[in-house]
C-alpha cells in the first residue's frame, strides 16, 4: 500500500495530493505541467513536501508531523526518470549492478532475462537504441531491490511500433517480481494496458482516483 | 648545472603544490556547484582573491599567516616545522595562487554533471560520498584534470608571493621565474634567456594539454 498525503510547493506552483493506492499498479494521469512528475520526486525524495507523510507498506519515508525525511538512498525506491540517465561512463553490466545489495537484489540473470538485455551487458550504454535504454534502466532500478518502482513516462521517448514491445516487459516485472508500479503517463493507452488504478491529476489537485474499467468508462462519456 | 637544477626544483615544487590543493580543491569546487550553504558567497569569493589581489600582496599575508609570530606559522614552529623562507614556502605560495583556477574549472565541471544521474544513484541507494567518487568525480574529472593542469602551469610562473615569502635563495628556494629575474637585473642575458626558453616549452606543454583536455570535455 502506497500512501501519500502531502502539500508541495515549487515556485508558484502548489501540489496537494492524497492518495492511498492498493493496487500494483497505478498511472498518474494527467496533462503535462499536472505535477505528476513532482509527485515521483516526493516520493522518492527528490523534492521536499511542505508537509504531510509519504509511506510504503506502511513504512514510513516522510512525515512532516513526525519528522521523518528520509534520504533518497534510505528509501529503496526505484526510480526511472523520463530521460532514463544511465550512467554514461559505465557498461550496461556496471549501470544495472551500481545498486546491487547482496542479500535485498534480485538475480542478475533473472533481471536481465526477464528484460531480455542479456546480450546487452558488455555493451556502452551510449550504443543502445531507445528501447534498450528504457529496459536497461528498468533493469538498474529493479536490481536495488526495490519495494517501490516508478516510472517516469516510460514510454514517452521510444515510437508507437516499440511501446507494443516494452509493454510486456512491465507487465512482467508487474506480475513476476510482484513489485508495485507507479508510473506516469499521458498516453490513454497505455494506462489502458499496465495500471489496475488511474490517478487523475490536473493543476496540482488530484481530480479523481478511478479503477482503470472506470476511467475508460469516464473517457468515453466525456 | 645551475639550469636543470633550478628547472627541476620548479617543476617539483608546482607538482607538489598541485598535488596539495588538488583534494581540498576539488571537494570545495564540488560544494560551491552543488550546495547551498552559508557563507558559500564568501568562499566563493577568498577562493578567487588570489587571482585579482597583487600576487606580492597575497605573499605578504602568507608571510604574515606563516611567519614565526603568525597564527599558524607559530602552530607549526610548535612541531618544528619552519615554512618560510625554506622549499615549503615555495610549495605554499604556488599552491595558493593555482587554487583559484583549479576551483574555478572543477567547479564549471561539475556544474555540466545532468543532476539527474546524482538523483538517480540516490534511488539506487548510493550514499552521498559515494555518489561524489563515482557518478560526479569520474564525470566531471576531464575538468577536473584541466584545472590542475591549469594550476601547474600557474604553479611554474609563479614570482610575486614566492619572492615575498619564500625569498630568492640559491640551491635552496630559487625557482625559474625568480631566476629568471635574478639573471636579467645582474646582466647575465644567457642564462636568462635559457630559462626563459624551457619556462616558456613547459608552460607551453601544459597549457596545451589543459586545452585539449577541457575541450574533449565539451565535445
Amino acid at each position: 500500500m502506497i500512501e501519500v498525503d502531502i502539500e508541495l510547493v515549487q515556485g508558484s506552483f502548489v501540489l496537494t495530493a492524497a492518495i492511498r493506492i492498493e493496487a500494483r499498479t497505478a498511472a498518474l494521469f494527467g496533462p503535462s505541467g499536472a505535477g505528476k512528475t513532482t509527485i515521483l520526486d516526493a516520493i522518492a525524495g527528490l523534492r521536499t513536501p511542505r508537509r504531510g507523510s509519504i509511506a510504503i507498506g506502511g513504512r514510513v519515508l516522510f512525515s512532516s508531523g513526525q519528522g521523518v525525511n528520509l534520504p533518497p538512498h534510505q528509501r529503496h525506491v526505484g526510480y526511472v526518470p523520463q530521460d532514463v540517465a544511465l550512467f554514461p561512463h559505465m557498461d550496461v553490466r556496471r549501470n544495472l549492478l551500481y545498486g546491487r545489495h547482496p542479500g535485498v537484489s534480485p538475480d542478475l540473470d533473472r533481471v536481465v532475462g526477464m528484460l531480455e538485455i542479456d546480450r546487452l551487458l558488455d555493451r556502452r550504454v551510449t550504443d543502445l537504441s531507445g528501447g534498450e535504454r528504457q529496459r536497461v534502466a528498468v533493469g538498474r532500478a529493479l536490481m536495488s531491490g526495490p519495494s517501490l518502482l516508478l516510472l517516469d513516462e516510460p514510454l514517452a521517448a521510444v515510437d508507437v511500433p516499440l511501446r507494443r514491445r516494452i509493454l510486456p516487459y512491465l507487465q512482467r516485472v508487474r506480475d513476476e517480481l510482484r513489485i508495485p508500479i507507479v508510473y506516469v503517463s499521458h498516453d490513454r493507452d497505455e494506462v489502458a494496458e499496465l495500471a489496475e488504478v488511474v490517478v487523475l491529476i490536473d493543476g496540482g489537485k488530484i481530480i479523481a482516483v478511478d479503477e482503470v474499467n472506470r476511467f475508460h468508462q469516464r473517457r468515453r462519456a466525456e | 648545472m645551475d639550469l636543470w637544477r633550478i628547472t627541476w626544483f620548479t617543476v617539483l615544487c608546482a607538482v607538489a603544490a598541485t598535488l596539495l590543493v588538488l583534494p581540498p580543491a576539488v571537494v570545495v569546487a564540488w560544494l560551491l556547484a552543488r550546495r547551498r550553504f552559508p557563507g558559500r558567497a564568501l568562499v566563493e569569493t577568498i577562493i578567487s582573491l588570489p587571482l585579482v589581489m597583487p600576487p606580492v600582496a597575497t605573499g605578504l599575508i602568507l608571510l604574515m599567516l606563516f611567519g614565526r609570530r603568525g597564527a599558524i606559522g607559530r602552530l607549526l614552529e610548535r612541531i618544528g616545522v619552519d615554512v618560510v623562507f625554506t622549499w615549503k614556502a615555495v610549495v605554499l605560495a604556488m599552491a595558493i595562487m593555482g587554487l583559484p583556477l583549479l576551483v574555478r574549472t572543477a567547479r564549471a565541471g561539475f556544474e555540466q554533471v545532468n543532476e539527474r544521474y546524482e538523483a538517480v544513484a540516490a534511488t539506487l541507494g548510493a550514499s552521498p560520498a559515494r555518489i561524489f567518487l563515482t557518478i560526479s568525480l569520474p564525470l566531471a574529472w576531464p575538468s577536473v584534470l584541466g584545472g590542475a593542469v591549469l594550476a601547474f602551469a600557474r604553479a611554474l610562473g609563479e614570482f610575486g608571493a614566492t619572492i615575498v615569502v619564500a625569498g630568492s635563495i640559491p640551491g635552496a628556494t630559487r625557482t625559474l621565474s625568480v631566476a629568471i629575474y635574478t639573471y636579467a637585473e645582474t646582466g647575465r642575458d644567457t642564462q636568462a634567456l635559457a630559462l626563459l626558453l624551457v619556462s616558456t616549452a613547459i608552460a607551453f606543454a601544459a597549457l596545451f594539454a589543459a586545452n585539449r583536455l577541457v575541450e574533449r570535455r565539451a565535445a
